[in-house]
Protein backbone atom coordinates (compact mmCIF):
# COMPACT_ATOMS: atom_id res chain seq x y z
CA UNK A 1 0.00 0.00 0.00
CA UNK A 2 1.86 3.05 -1.23
CA UNK A 3 0.97 6.72 -0.96
CA UNK A 4 -0.40 6.72 -4.49
CA UNK A 5 -2.71 3.82 -3.61
CA UNK A 6 -4.02 5.71 -0.60
CA UNK A 7 -4.52 8.91 -2.62
CA UNK A 8 -6.36 7.03 -5.34
CA UNK A 9 -8.52 5.22 -2.78
CA UNK A 10 -9.53 8.55 -1.22
CA UNK A 11 -10.41 10.30 -4.50
CA UNK A 12 -12.03 7.13 -5.86
CA UNK A 13 -14.26 6.76 -2.78
CA UNK A 14 -15.37 10.40 -3.10
CA UNK A 15 -16.12 9.85 -6.81
CA UNK A 16 -18.05 6.61 -6.32
CA UNK A 17 -20.06 7.92 -3.34
CA UNK A 18 -20.97 11.19 -5.07
CA UNK A 19 -21.90 9.33 -8.25
CA UNK A 20 -24.13 6.96 -6.28
CA UNK A 21 -25.92 9.90 -4.63
CA UNK A 22 -26.23 11.68 -7.99
CA UNK A 23 -28.12 8.79 -9.58
CA UNK A 24 -30.30 7.94 -6.57
CA UNK A 25 -31.33 11.28 -4.99
CA UNK A 26 -34.97 12.31 -5.32
CA UNK A 27 -34.18 16.02 -5.69
CA UNK A 28 -33.34 16.81 -9.31
CA UNK A 29 -31.16 19.87 -8.64
CA UNK A 30 -29.17 17.97 -6.00
CA UNK A 31 -28.47 15.30 -8.62
CA UNK A 32 -26.73 17.87 -10.85
CA UNK A 33 -24.79 19.29 -7.89
CA UNK A 34 -23.60 15.86 -6.73
CA UNK A 35 -22.44 15.27 -10.30
CA UNK A 36 -20.08 18.23 -9.76
CA UNK A 37 -18.56 16.48 -6.72
CA UNK A 38 -18.20 13.21 -8.65
CA UNK A 39 -16.48 14.92 -11.59
CA UNK A 40 -14.13 16.88 -9.30
CA UNK A 41 -13.23 13.61 -7.56
CA UNK A 42 -12.54 12.07 -10.96
CA UNK A 43 -10.24 15.01 -11.77
CA UNK A 44 -8.39 14.14 -8.54
CA UNK A 45 -8.05 10.54 -9.78
CA UNK A 46 -6.56 11.82 -13.05
CA UNK A 47 -4.04 13.88 -11.04
CA UNK A 48 -3.02 10.78 -9.07
CA UNK A 49 -2.52 8.93 -12.37
CA UNK A 50 -0.21 11.71 -13.62
CA UNK A 51 -2.58 13.22 -16.21
CA UNK A 52 -2.58 16.89 -15.18
CA UNK A 53 -3.85 18.26 -18.49
CA UNK A 54 -6.79 15.82 -18.59
CA UNK A 55 -7.65 16.76 -14.99
CA UNK A 56 -7.62 20.49 -15.82
CA UNK A 57 -9.69 20.01 -18.98
CA UNK A 58 -12.11 17.86 -17.00
CA UNK A 59 -12.61 20.66 -14.45
CA UNK A 60 -12.91 23.34 -17.14
CA UNK A 61 -15.21 21.52 -19.56
CA UNK A 62 -17.29 19.29 -17.30
CA UNK A 63 -17.61 21.26 -14.08
CA UNK A 64 -17.42 24.64 -15.79
CA UNK A 65 -19.58 24.06 -18.85
CA UNK A 66 -21.48 20.77 -18.91
CA UNK A 67 -22.91 20.93 -15.38
CA UNK A 68 -23.88 24.59 -15.87
CA UNK A 69 -25.71 23.55 -19.06
CA UNK A 70 -27.49 20.75 -17.16
CA UNK A 71 -28.61 23.17 -14.44
CA UNK A 72 -29.81 25.71 -17.03
CA UNK A 73 -31.79 22.93 -18.76
CA UNK A 74 -33.33 21.97 -15.41
CA UNK A 75 -34.37 25.61 -14.95
CA UNK A 76 -35.79 25.88 -18.49
CA UNK A 77 -37.86 22.72 -18.01
CA UNK A 78 -39.14 23.97 -14.62
CA UNK A 79 -37.70 21.14 -12.57
CA UNK A 80 -39.45 20.81 -9.21
CA UNK A 81 -37.47 21.91 -6.14
CA UNK A 82 -37.69 19.41 -3.31
CA UNK A 83 -38.41 15.68 -3.30
CA UNK A 84 -41.24 14.68 -5.62
CA UNK A 85 -42.49 11.12 -5.36
CA UNK A 86 -44.87 11.14 -8.32
CA UNK A 87 -42.05 11.59 -10.84
CA UNK A 88 -39.93 8.70 -9.59
CA UNK A 89 -39.98 5.24 -11.07
CA UNK A 90 -41.60 2.25 -9.38
CA UNK A 91 -39.70 0.02 -6.98
CA UNK A 92 -39.62 -2.90 -9.43
CA UNK A 93 -38.30 -0.65 -12.20
CA UNK A 94 -35.49 0.58 -9.95
CA UNK A 95 -34.63 -2.96 -8.81
CA UNK A 96 -34.41 -4.12 -12.43
CA UNK A 97 -32.23 -1.10 -13.32
CA UNK A 98 -29.97 -1.82 -10.32
CA UNK A 99 -29.69 -5.45 -11.46
CA UNK A 100 -28.66 -4.44 -15.00
CA UNK A 101 -26.24 -1.80 -13.68
CA UNK A 102 -24.63 -4.16 -11.17
CA UNK A 103 -24.43 -6.92 -13.78
CA UNK A 104 -22.71 -4.72 -16.35
CA UNK A 105 -20.37 -3.18 -13.78
CA UNK A 106 -19.54 -6.64 -12.45
CA UNK A 107 -18.88 -7.89 -15.97
CA UNK A 108 -16.47 -5.01 -16.66
CA UNK A 109 -14.73 -5.63 -13.33
CA UNK A 110 -14.52 -9.38 -14.02
CA UNK A 111 -12.81 -8.72 -17.36
CA UNK A 112 -10.40 -6.05 -16.04
CA UNK A 113 -9.42 -7.21 -12.55
CA UNK A 114 -7.53 -10.41 -13.53
CA UNK A 115 -5.16 -8.26 -15.62
CA UNK A 116 -4.43 -5.86 -12.72
CA UNK A 117 -0.88 -5.77 -11.39
CA UNK A 118 1.34 -3.47 -9.38
CA UNK A 119 2.97 -1.13 -11.91
CA UNK A 120 4.92 2.10 -12.07
CA UNK A 121 2.93 5.26 -12.85
CA UNK A 122 4.41 7.25 -15.69
CA UNK A 123 5.21 10.79 -14.50
CA UNK A 124 3.15 13.51 -16.13
CA UNK A 125 4.62 15.51 -18.97
CA UNK A 126 2.44 18.22 -20.44
CA UNK A 127 5.14 19.34 -22.88
CA UNK A 128 5.43 15.88 -24.42
CA UNK A 129 1.61 15.51 -24.43
CA UNK A 130 1.26 18.80 -26.34
CA UNK A 131 3.93 17.69 -28.82
CA UNK A 132 2.04 14.44 -29.42
CA UNK A 133 -1.32 16.22 -29.89
CA UNK A 134 0.13 18.50 -32.55
CA UNK A 135 2.14 15.82 -34.35
CA UNK A 136 0.64 12.33 -34.13
CA UNK A 137 -2.94 13.38 -33.34
CA UNK A 138 -3.18 16.64 -35.26
CA UNK A 139 -5.82 15.54 -37.80
CA UNK A 140 -8.26 14.08 -35.25
CA UNK A 141 -7.65 17.23 -33.18
CA UNK A 142 -8.57 19.49 -36.10
CA UNK A 143 -11.64 17.37 -36.85
CA UNK A 144 -12.84 18.07 -33.29
CA UNK A 145 -13.27 21.74 -34.19
CA UNK A 146 -15.59 20.72 -37.05
CA UNK A 147 -17.50 18.52 -34.59
CA UNK A 148 -17.95 21.45 -32.18
CA UNK A 149 -19.13 23.68 -35.04
CA UNK A 150 -21.62 21.00 -36.11
CA UNK A 151 -22.84 20.70 -32.50
CA UNK A 152 -23.34 24.47 -32.29
CA UNK A 153 -25.32 24.63 -35.54
CA UNK A 154 -27.26 21.49 -34.61
CA UNK A 155 -28.21 22.88 -31.20
CA UNK A 156 -29.59 26.03 -32.83
CA UNK A 157 -31.49 24.02 -35.44
CA UNK A 158 -32.99 21.58 -32.94
CA UNK A 159 -33.96 24.13 -30.29
CA UNK A 160 -36.17 26.01 -32.77
CA UNK A 161 -34.44 29.37 -32.49
CA UNK A 162 -34.01 29.61 -36.26
CA UNK A 163 -35.37 32.48 -38.32
CA UNK A 164 -38.63 31.01 -39.72
CA UNK A 165 -40.07 29.82 -36.42
CA UNK A 166 -39.01 32.96 -34.59
CA UNK A 167 -40.84 34.89 -37.31
CA UNK A 168 -43.94 32.68 -37.08
CA UNK A 169 -44.53 32.98 -33.37
CA UNK A 170 -45.00 36.78 -33.19
CA UNK A 171 -47.29 36.55 -36.22
CA UNK A 172 -49.59 34.15 -34.34
CA UNK A 173 -49.53 36.43 -31.30
CA UNK A 174 -50.53 39.40 -33.44
CA UNK A 175 -53.36 37.51 -35.11
CA UNK A 176 -54.95 36.52 -31.80
CA UNK A 177 -56.20 39.94 -30.60
CA UNK B 1 3.97 2.25 -7.75
CA UNK B 2 0.22 1.82 -7.81
CA UNK B 3 -1.95 -1.28 -8.02
CA UNK B 4 -4.09 -1.17 -11.17
CA UNK B 5 -7.03 -2.79 -9.37
CA UNK B 6 -8.10 0.58 -7.90
CA UNK B 7 -8.67 2.41 -11.21
CA UNK B 8 -10.23 -0.69 -12.79
CA UNK B 9 -12.65 -1.09 -9.87
CA UNK B 10 -13.61 2.60 -9.93
CA UNK B 11 -14.20 2.50 -13.71
CA UNK B 12 -16.51 -0.52 -13.40
CA UNK B 13 -18.37 1.11 -10.49
CA UNK B 14 -18.88 4.27 -12.58
CA UNK B 15 -20.14 2.22 -15.53
CA UNK B 16 -22.62 0.40 -13.29
CA UNK B 17 -23.83 3.61 -11.64
CA UNK B 18 -24.19 5.37 -14.98
CA UNK B 19 -26.23 2.53 -16.44
CA UNK B 20 -28.46 2.51 -13.35
CA UNK B 21 -28.93 6.28 -13.69
CA UNK B 22 -29.92 5.95 -17.35
CA UNK B 23 -32.41 3.15 -16.70
CA UNK B 24 -33.98 4.28 -13.42
CA UNK B 25 -34.71 7.96 -14.15
CA UNK B 26 -37.84 9.45 -15.69
CA UNK B 27 -36.62 13.04 -16.00
CA UNK B 28 -34.80 13.36 -19.35
CA UNK B 29 -32.16 15.74 -17.96
CA UNK B 30 -31.32 13.26 -15.18
CA UNK B 31 -30.81 10.52 -17.77
CA UNK B 32 -27.98 12.72 -19.07
CA UNK B 33 -26.39 12.72 -15.59
CA UNK B 34 -26.19 8.93 -15.85
CA UNK B 35 -24.68 9.24 -19.33
CA UNK B 36 -21.98 11.55 -17.98
CA UNK B 37 -21.02 8.99 -15.32
CA UNK B 38 -20.88 6.23 -17.96
CA UNK B 39 -18.58 8.35 -20.17
CA UNK B 40 -16.47 9.24 -17.12
CA UNK B 41 -15.89 5.52 -16.48
CA UNK B 42 -14.72 5.09 -20.07
CA UNK B 43 -12.28 7.98 -20.00
CA UNK B 44 -10.90 6.85 -16.63
CA UNK B 45 -10.06 3.52 -18.28
CA UNK B 46 -8.33 5.36 -21.15
CA UNK B 47 -6.20 7.43 -18.76
CA UNK B 48 -5.37 4.34 -16.69
CA UNK B 49 -4.29 2.39 -19.75
CA UNK B 50 -2.11 5.31 -20.83
CA UNK B 51 -0.51 5.85 -17.42
CA UNK B 52 0.20 2.24 -16.50
CA UNK B 53 1.20 0.64 -19.79
CA UNK B 54 3.68 1.33 -22.55
CA UNK B 55 2.17 4.21 -24.51
CA UNK B 56 4.66 5.95 -26.80
CA UNK B 57 2.20 8.30 -28.55
CA UNK B 58 0.30 9.17 -25.32
CA UNK B 59 -2.86 7.70 -26.82
CA UNK B 60 -4.57 7.24 -23.44
CA UNK B 61 -4.48 10.87 -22.38
CA UNK B 62 -5.08 12.30 -25.86
CA UNK B 63 -8.10 10.04 -26.42
CA UNK B 64 -9.44 10.98 -22.97
CA UNK B 65 -9.26 14.65 -24.03
CA UNK B 66 -11.11 13.77 -27.25
CA UNK B 67 -13.78 11.88 -25.30
CA UNK B 68 -14.31 14.90 -23.01
CA UNK B 69 -14.77 17.18 -26.04
CA UNK B 70 -17.14 14.78 -27.81
CA UNK B 71 -19.15 14.38 -24.58
CA UNK B 72 -19.49 18.17 -24.35
CA UNK B 73 -20.85 18.31 -27.93
CA UNK B 74 -23.20 15.41 -27.15
CA UNK B 75 -24.57 17.17 -24.06
CA UNK B 76 -25.25 20.36 -26.04
CA UNK B 77 -27.31 18.49 -28.66
CA UNK B 78 -29.11 16.35 -26.06
CA UNK B 79 -30.12 19.36 -23.97
CA UNK B 80 -31.34 21.18 -27.09
CA UNK B 81 -33.54 18.15 -27.87
CA UNK B 82 -34.81 18.07 -24.28
CA UNK B 83 -35.68 21.78 -24.28
CA UNK B 84 -37.39 21.47 -27.68
CA UNK B 85 -39.40 18.47 -26.43
CA UNK B 86 -40.40 20.41 -23.32
CA UNK B 87 -41.66 23.32 -25.43
CA UNK B 88 -43.68 20.99 -27.66
CA UNK B 89 -45.09 18.58 -25.07
CA UNK B 90 -44.96 20.59 -21.86
CA UNK B 91 -43.17 17.82 -19.98
CA UNK B 92 -39.93 15.84 -20.12
CA UNK B 93 -41.26 12.79 -18.31
CA UNK B 94 -39.90 9.83 -20.28
CA UNK B 95 -42.47 7.37 -18.86
CA UNK B 96 -45.48 9.56 -19.71
CA UNK B 97 -46.44 7.70 -22.88
CA UNK B 98 -46.10 4.34 -21.18
CA UNK B 99 -48.71 5.14 -18.54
Amino acid sequence: MTGLDLAFAATGLITAAAGAIAVTTRQVVHSALWLVVALLGLAGCYLVLGAELVALVQVLVYVGAVVVLVIVALMLTRAPIGPRAEHSTSRGHRALAALVGAGTGGLVAAVLLPTAARVEVRPGGTAELGRQIFSTWVWPFELLSLLLLAALVGAFAVSGLTGEQAGEQPAKGEARP
Amino acid sequence: MIHAAGPYLLASVLVGLGLYGILARRNAVLVLVGTELLIAGGSLLLVTAGALGRDEVWAGQVLALFVITIAAAEVVIALAVVVAAYRRRGSIDLAEDAL
